[in-house]
């Protein structure tokens, strides 16, 4: 039993801080640590610097410009990465669409779209929940009917995070209607540009524009569109899903959050004192620590079982609802700790621009936002019900 | 030993409940929101037209005297429709302070327009580091020309970009957190030296940070003896914390209903979610939140108006505790039973959750409260 790094791994550690201190643009990296919206712009941007690294796909063959990084390889470059502020990639083309076009698609689609997925001339979104498929995911009704060579695709798609920059999307279809709900789904790639999509801004409670609805009518999609088999979407849909659980935990970003509460709890005052000084307060504080240390340590552990040979099996739906938990825990607490701050929406202060006096901490403003925009933690990905059942099922056997 | 309202309560809530039923879609609130005073200016005018602004003041100001159970009948169902209007501020806060500390020639004045509705007040108390802490009084007020000269800044007044009068406090003497030598005065916002920064609220409301750069007031706008305002302000935000509690159970209600219809509709799986024994448990353990909240504002409202003791401080910490843990379970259970459609702006439940997770950072939070009460303990 170790559970510190091998020197090989420390020494990849040192060269990922060294790329970082170099290549990361102060800009971006202090939105993200502000919790400041990025552009699509700053996302491109930053893509464009790892790319050329070769650090963007991680989760591909070297062949298709991926690097081949251990487990534990890329789960440091996720820890550091959050430290440092870096964007998360957004990942509906590097990782999730690429993994199944790459395991389940023809040599041309290969060609075709990993270029440009790596060149940032793509930007992919999710065509999965439909308003009446959330977390039964597979009773999904948008409709696919062959005509020729083409698709005919109708129905509806929602919650389509960044759907407003995406010019492709993947969209699981149904292509039959006669057989069980999990055997008549099929994979399509369409391109958004085809007429009879329409986009529709979904505002979330915190006043933002991330998510979307996405609507087809009378969409039609060249055959040479689908992914595998007609039919046998679901299969590619499941696969593509444990790449998204994994990450999902966000340790990572648990630990910036909660250096960022602490430093927040060193700088806002109670009874004329830090509050990091509130006996209560910094008990919070220690008891979320704690909870992550534990998570982080259970984290490592699937990581280790994985680079072993394993596979993340219904351990990382665990670790989804532990993760996301703390994550809320934290941003409840910086929350708190702005006290009656937290009832201003100071939008002019989002802005890093902002040269105006502050209300109060020059970090106050996104806090309450965040704190509700990041309820969807627990509901995304698979909710953190359906997560249970997955390992009541799985693991328990119930 | 009775926990029904009489038959004027019931009257009274039931006119107030009409009132919001017929005229405060959710649709209509959104729209008052996106107002430049943030609220129904036409819904204040009917507030006031059935005396419902009156309600805590004395019959000579066309009030009914109403007390902590009359008040927590109007804001109850004001928290159902999740109302914008500063009845808390303007007639329970501000009307309240005006009446405890005020001489008749400023009762005569101020009080009466209050309770007519005419006058706006909001309450001006806190400050950017006084976190909760209502004696954590930087702003000096100093004696100059036979009145007073303001400077300072106070914090998060909500209704304060509009109101017609603004209660502030300010030190007269004594250090920063010193009980004694804390004044109030009642300043006009068109007075020379005001600065008001106006931002929207989260919960859709709207409000302002004040700065005071050398304000001028007479004698006649200190409000109650001077340097002695402590026990005023703490025993009026005591009545505030109750009539808070009272319009949060109103949300909760709402919350509540909102999320058990949707269990009932939301088919997933080829039957009703509410169907899955986890979701049936999590909603009855938000209805015996609901439960245990409207106990506690049963008993805020009941010591609201008596006379100040540990016994009223500890009730009114407590349930402002109760209110603040129940606020935040069935928000967020709430959302998380909605899904997806939970986190939306277009559907009214984010708006409810909202709500009760700003009431929490209104005059203390649960951690505050706790500290509170356990000061209190020990103190006994």
């Amino acid at each position: 039993m170790n559970i510190n790094y091998t020197p090989e791994e420390l020494a990849f550690r040192d060269d990922v801080r060294a790329f970082l201190d170099q290549a990361l643009p102060a800009d971006i990296a202090a939105k993200v640590k502000g919790f400041r919206h990025l552009t699509k712009e700053d996302h491109q941007r930053w893509q464009q610097i790892l790319c050329k690294q070769g650090w963007y796909a991680t989760h591909w063959p070297e062949e298709y410009g991926g690097v081949k990084w251990t487990p534990v390889q890329k789960h440091i470059w996720d820890e550091e990465s959050c430290l440092y502020g870096v964007p998360r990639s957004v990942p509906f083309g590097v990782n999730m669409v690429a993994p199944v076009i790459i395991k389940f698609g023809n040599e041309e689609q290969k060609q075709t779209y990993l270029p440009r997925i790596l060149s940032g001339e793509d930007w992919w979104c999710q065509g999965y929940s439909e308003p009446g498929a959330g977390s039964d995911l597979a009773s999904l009704k948008a409709r696919a009917v062959r005509e020729g060579e083409h698709y005919i695709v109708n129905g509806q798609k929602t919650w389509t995070t960044l759907g407003q920059y995406a010019n492709m999307i993947f969209c699981l279809v149904r292509t039959n209607t006669e057989v069980k709900a999990q055997e008549g789904i099929s994979f399509l790639l369409i391109d958004m540009n085809t007429p009879g999509i329409t986009v529709r801004p979904i505002i979330t409670l915190d006043g933002e524009h991330e998510v979307n609805e996405v609507f087809f009518q009378d969409v039609k999609v060249p055959v040479e569109n689908r992914v595998g088999e007609e039919d046998k979407g679901w299969t590619y849909a499941k696969f593509l899903l444990t790449y998204e659980r994994t990450g999902l935990a966000g340790i990572g970003l648990s630990k910036a959050a909660l250096s960022h509460l602490k430093h927040l709890a060193s700088r806002c005052i109670k009874n004329g004192r830090p509050l990091i000084e509130n006996t209560s307060f910094s008990q919070r504080i220690a008891r979320v620590e704690i909870d992550l240390t534990a998570a982080t340590i259970s984290n490592l552990r699937i990581i280790a079982a994985v680079e072993g040979g394993g596979m993340p099996g219904a351990e990382s739906s665990m670790l989804k609802v532990k993760g996301t938990e703390i994550r809320q825990a934290i941003n409840d607490l910086a929350r708190r700790a702005i006290g009656p701050y937290a009832i201003p929406f100071a939008e002019e202060e989002l802005n890093l621009d902002y040269e105006g006096e502050f209300l109060s901490d020059e970090n106050a403003a996104p806090l309450s936002a965040q704190y509700f925009n990041n309820r969807k933690l627990s509901i995304f990905g698979g909710s953190n019900e359906i997560q249970k059942n997955i390992v009541s099922k799985m693991i328990l056997g119930l | 030993m009775d926990f029904r309202l009489n038959e004027e309560q019931q009257m009274l809530q039931d006119t107030v409940a009409r009132l919001v039923r017929g005229e405060y879609s959710f649709e209509k609130r959104l729209a008052f929101s996106e107002t430049e005073a943030g609220f129904s200016v036409d819904f204040w005018k009917q507030l006031s037209e059935l005396g419902l602004t009156a309600v805590p003041f004395s019959e000579e100001l066309g009030g009914f005297g109403g007390g902590g159970i009359e008040v927590q009948s109007v804001m109850t169902e004001l928290g159902r429709g999740l109302c914008l209007e500063p009845y808390l501020q303007s007639v329970v806060f501000g009307g309240g302070l005006i009446s405890q500390a005020g001489n008749d020639s400023q009762k005569d004045v101020w009080l009466s327009g209050i309770a007519s509705g005419e006058l706006q007040a909001a309450v001006a108390l806190q400050e950017p580091q006084s976190f909760y802490d209502l004696n954590d009084v930087q702003t000096r007020a100093e004696k100059k020309d036979g009145g007073f000269v303001l400077n300072g800044r106070k914090a998060v007044v909500i209704g304060g970009h509009c109101a017609d009068l603004i209660v502030v406090s300010a030190r007269t003497s004594g250090g920063t957190r010193d009980a004694s030598g804390i004044s109030l005065f009642v300043l006009k916002p068109d007075t020379a030296g005001i600065e008001r920064r106006v931002y929207p609220t989260i919960d859709g409301s709207k409000g302002c940070d004040i700065t005071l750069n050398n304000v001028h007031v007479g004698a006649d706008a200190l409000l109650g003896e001077d340097g002695k305002a402590s026990d005023v302000i703490e025993y009026q935000a005591g009545r505030a914390i109750a009539a808070l509690c009272a319009e949060a159970v109103g949300v909760m209600e709402v919350a509540n209903e909102l999320t058990l219809d949707y269990l009932k509709q939301r088919k997933q799986f080829g039957v009703p979610i509410g169907k899955f024994q986890v979701l049936q448990h999590r909603m009855v353990d938000m209805m015996s939140e609901l439960e245990q909240a409207r106990s506690m504002a049963i008993l805020a409202a009941s010591v609201a108006d008596e006379e100040q003791s540990d016994e009223r401080r500890r009730a009114l910490s407590a349930a402002k505790n109760v209110i603040g843990r129940s606020g935040q379970f069935i928000s967020e259970q709430g959302i998380q039973s909605h899904g997806g459609i939970g986190m939306t702006w277009e559907y009214n439940f984010a708006h409810y959750a909202k709500r009760l997770i700003m009431i929490n950072h209104q005059l203390g939070d649960d951690d505050f409260h706790l500290e509170r009460y356990a000061f209190l303990l020990q103190a006994s």
